[in-house]
């Protein structure tokens, strides 16, 4: 029991059984677990916590325990689900027991040899993946993909946002519940956390600006708040206490402070080293202003008092971030120390590169934002959010986003929910009877017209709404470039990824290429970035000193013989300092000029 | 290069009978014709300073990320297992001892390509054990001999033959379709010995193969083999030793020589690309095969091969071995002239190749 022996049995089936039936009769707590296991000759109880456990209908004898009876209680209310549990007719199976259970996916496939039913087939999802309407419908791996695009996307995660302090945090501004729905988003408190709009989506081309999965959206629909949404960051300081009585200190820096950077990065801070909410903020500008006592004493420092011997250490907004001072707290930690924390807003309206989704795995990046006038329209007025390629369906076999937009067309229509969860969904037909009563084609096709020219477009084209979701991989979060920058102090190199405005690294086999090309000279110049030129001792052939005082260069070793400057790379440089350091003489021979 | 040097150069022979050849039948101007071939050649020669070795590896590998990593999958021919793609490509770079799915294709003399002998001959091609004929075999520990029953009843006097031939200090008796071995040894282990030896006497068959199938191709008839033996294959009187080759390059080059090993490094590497629809010059494959083979022996591209021969220490140590290279390097004293690219580029200069290849040079006595 719970990893523990407790005794042993020659009749292992019968316990287990006997323990079963104690269980569902309420003798034994439901949450106990019982496994035989018939290749370990072993009997399991369970009890301990942290076990994955889920529900399944019992069935005895071909038969499931869960009655029409019941449902139809349940239905009025008279029984709940805690009853169902004590009655005997639901019961929790954890990973072991699963293992003797026969369970049946469907009522009308139970033989007597199966011990429980499932609920539902459509549980064989998990969460993530429920949210997928017509599932059936779509290629197996376009349901995962889109399952993990759900995970990704913006919307409400917690009601109390305004409230927290998260590193990093996104919420949508003015996100709709979806018109197509499954079962899960009335199980789950889903009207309190939307992840995404219901948009006009046809799907045609528009001039190539939507082609490899792109996206063309409607400029209009933006300014009207499609999309929009925030992000919020954390920022925070604490004032700590060190050895010996210094602390730090949270305000403005006074100018002569080591690492003091200038009025202009402390404009944003009041008095106090704090900003005032909904202060506008810059890249790279200080949100915290603070100072520390310096920690590493050198030699000289000792007896330097006063403000010098304090260093800046600042809190500045991350680089490449913009945004609006939201929300201060002041507070403390634990330990009694000051803490502030600065959350940061910036809106984030969709652009160009922004990412959205569908829930079929189709995925894909804004490439053109159009002017409302400018998009096509159909007879009565319609003009779509999203034009989205139809270069995306026939390899992909996405059925289910078809059926998608139909659905959704559909509920626009009669204004309500249609509900299609795995399965069991709303059938094609009806869909289209539907449509067809409202004065629509049945296939969802509409004539539409050429915004630009007001010419009509020689076919018609698929048009309806459906759910989108835009995802947390916005361009302006990743948007990148350098020329000239900062280095790194080991190697000398530009450093590396955008927070640090490093460099785009040419590779190995990039640099391949350029020699393919013949090209050594642009070869050289883009491998210049650490070039440093080296005095060397002629004789010994390691790196000779240059003598500022005298104005001479010497070698440490032979004195002061003829000694040349060589240029190379830092890095070649570094390699021969290490070299030295594992016992190697790396003896640089110099050639005549 | 000198301007001599560039339009000085011979053609090949093959190309200049071709061209003689074309210019007799179409009554063309020889001299004329020659002229443009000789252009035509001349603009397909790499230039000076061309990384050809660099071009050649990018051309073979770009494609080759394109295969799939599927080792194994069926061929056409009745269900040999092959090894195919990428595998068999990595197989034949690394020059590889032995290959996983050794293969021979075999080509029979004019007087004996036809269905009947192609068929005989595959037949007779399997290599046979005596394992592969025995129905059951047992150890009589009294007599202190081993017994075994024969499958085929008209192969028992072959059998006793190679088993007197091959094995000393026994006696052989056949009754029926049993044949007793009688050994002089009264130890057991000795006797299990003994048994294993005895099943693994080859029988009759060609040694090392393991499967023989007849396949037409065009007006040939041909057998393709598991397993390869070239060597006793080619001694085979209705075998074509002038077409008749394996896929194991180490077994061409004991047979036939580097050249030979070269050809069947080519030819495996470009086929093997080709079944996967790659389409590489076949120019590339054999720069690579030169490389491989020009030491008159055939060494892999990798660590123990052609990398690991380069002159530079500083680019040896900059691909595998980091630590072993310098050290070496350190002990025996040696020196890099950094006349490679790699070197080159470690320490921020030009490299020797393409343009940064020349330089200027004064004669001021001229």
């Amino acid at each position: 029991m719970d990893g523990k022996f407790v005794g042993y049995t020659n009749e292992p089936q019968k316990l287990v059984n006997e323990i079963r039936t104690k269980r569902r009769d309420g003798t034994i707590h439901y949450q106990v677990n019982v496994a035989y296991h018939e290749h370990l000759d072993e009997v399991r109880i369970l009890s301990d916590s942290g076990r994955v456990r889920r529900p399944l209908i019992i069935v005895e004898n071909g038969k499931p325990k869960l009655t029409k009876e019941h449902i139809e209680k349940l239905k009025r209310g008279e029984i709940g689900w805690n009853d169902l549990v004590k009655n005997g007719v639901v019961e929790f199976l954890d990973s072991e027991e699963e293992e003797n259970a026969y369970i049946a996916l469907n009522e009308n496939e139970l033989t007597t040899e199966h011990t429980h039913l499932e609920f539902d087939p459509a549980v064989i999802l998990g969460l993530s993946a429920s949210f997928i309407p017509y599932p059936e419908f779509n290629r197996g791996d376009r349901v995962n993909y889109g399952a993990k695009m759900v995970g990704q996307s913006i919307g409400i995660f917690a009601t109390n946002f305004l409230l927290r302090t998260d590193t990093k945090s996104n919420v949508m501004v003015y996100p709709t519940k979806p018109l197509v729905q499954t079962h899960v988003y009335s199980v789950i408190p889903y009207d309190k956390h939307p992840n995404g709009s219901n948009v006009v989506v046809a799907v045609a081309s528009f001039d190539g600006y939507n082609m490899e999965d792109s996206i063309v959206i409607n400029a209009g629909s933006l300014q009207k708040g499609l999309f929009w949404s925030y992000m919020y960051r954390t920022y925070e300081a604490e004032q700590k206490r060190y050895l010996g009585g210094q602390e730090d200190l949270i305000g403005i820096p006074e100018a002569g402070v080591r690492g003091y950077a200038g009025e202009d990065a402390y404009k944003h801070l009041s008095k106090d080293g704090i900003p005032y909410p909904e202060t506008d903020l810059e890249s790279d500008k200080v949100i915290i202003g603070r100072v520390s006592p310096l920690r590493f004493l050198g030699t000289m420092d000792r007896f330097i008092t006063g403000f010098e011997n304090i260093r800046e250490t600042s809190v500045r907004l991350r680089h490449g971030d913009f945004g609006i001072v939201d929300r201060v707290f002041v507070t403390e930690t634990v330990d009694g120390t000051k803490l502030i924390k600065v959350v940061v807003r910036d809106l984030k309206v969709p652009e160009i590169g922004d990412k959205f989704a569908s829930r079929h795995g189709q995925k894909g990046v804004v490439g053109l934002v159009v002017p409302p006038e400018d998009m096509p329209f159909t007879e009565s007025g319609i003009v779509p959010d999203i034009i989205f390629n139809p270069h995306g369906i026939p390899s992909r076999m996405t059925i289910g986003q078809l059926l998608e937009i139909i659905a959704g067309k559909v509920a626009a229509v009669t204004g309500d929910y249609i509900n299609s969860p795995a399965f069991s969904p709303t059938p094609e037909k009806e869909l289209r009877d539907i449509l067809r009563k409202n004065g629509f084609r049945n296939d969802g096709k509409e004539i539409m017209y050429d915004g630009r020219t007001g010419k009509r477009f020689k076919s018609q084209i698929f048009i309806g709404s459906s759910f989108y979701q835009k995802l947390d991989h916005l361009v302006s979060n990743k948007i990148h470039a350098r020329s000239r920058g900062p280095v790194t102090l080991l190697t000398k190199q530009p450093t590396e990824g955008r927070s640090k405005e490093g460099g785009l690294r040419l590779g190995e086999m990039e640099k391949d290429c350029l020699i393919a090309h013949g090209a050594s000279l642009a070869l050289k110049e883009r491998f210049d970035s650490d070039k440093t030129t080296v005095s060397i001792c002629s004789v010994c052939g390691l790196v000779a000193i240059q003598d500022k005082i005298k104005n001479k260069k010497v070698c440490p070793i032979d004195g002061e013989v003829k000694i040349k400057d060589i240029q190379m790379s830092y890095a070649f440089k570094l390699m021969l300092d290490e070299l030295k350091s594992m016992l190697i003489y790396p003896k640089v021979v110099v050639g005549e000029e | 290069m000198s301007e001599q040097l560039q339009t000085d150069f011979e053609l090949p022979t093959k190309l200049v009978e071709e061209v003689e050849e074309i210019s007799r039948e179409m009554k063309l101007n020889k001299e004329k014709l020659m002229e443009e071939v000789r252009k035509a050649y001349q603009q397909g020669r790499f230039e000076p300073g061309e990384s050809i070795g660099i071009i050649a590896a990018q051309s073979i590998s770009e494609p080759s990320t394109q295969m799939t990593m599927r080792t194994y999958h069926f061929a056409g021919i009745a269900g040999i297992k092959v090894t195919y793609g990428l595998p068999r490509l990595i197989e034949i770079f690394d020059a590889k001892k032995e290959p996983e799915t050794p293969m021979m294709t075999i080509y029979l003399k004019k007087e004996y390509n036809n269905a009947n002998d192609a068929a005989k001959l595959a037949e007779n091609l399997v290599e046979r054990k005596v394992l592969n004929l025995t129905k059951k075999i047992s150890l009589n520990l009294n007599e202190n001999s081993i017994e075994f029953e024969v499958t085929d009843k008209r192969k028992v006097d072959l059998i006793c033959k190679v088993v007197k031939d091959n094995l000393k200090n026994v006696s052989v008796r056949a009754k029926e379709d049993k044949i007793i071995i009688v050994v002089k040894t009264e130890d057991v282990r000795e006797l299990q010995k003994l048994k294993e030896k005895v099943l693994d006497l080859q029988i009759d068959g060609v040694r090392g193969i393991r499967n023989a199938i007849v396949r037409k191709e065009g007006e040939d008839w041909i057998i393709n083999t598991i397993g390869t033996n070239l060597r006793d294959t080619l001694n085979i009187k209705e075998v074509d030793e002038r077409r008749t080759y394996t896929n194991d390059i180490h077994e061409t080059l004991a047979v036939f020589g580097i050249e030979a090993a070269r050809n069947i490094i080519i030819r495996e590497a470009l086929k093997t690309m080709q079944e996967q629809a790659l389409d590489v010059d076949i120019r590339y494959v054999m720069l690579a095969a030169d490389i491989m083979t020009f030491g008159g022996d055939v060494s892999s591209i990798g660590r123990y091969g052609v990398a690991g021969a380069k002159t530079s220490i500083l680019s040896r140590a900059a691909f595998e071995e980091t630590i072993k290279h310098l050290v070496r390097a350190s002990i025996r004293n040696e020196v890099d002239n950094l006349q490679g690219i790699f070197e080159n580029v470690m320490i921020g200069q030009v490299v020797p190749a393409g343009t940064g290849m020349f330089e200027l040079i004064v004669r001021p006595e001229e």
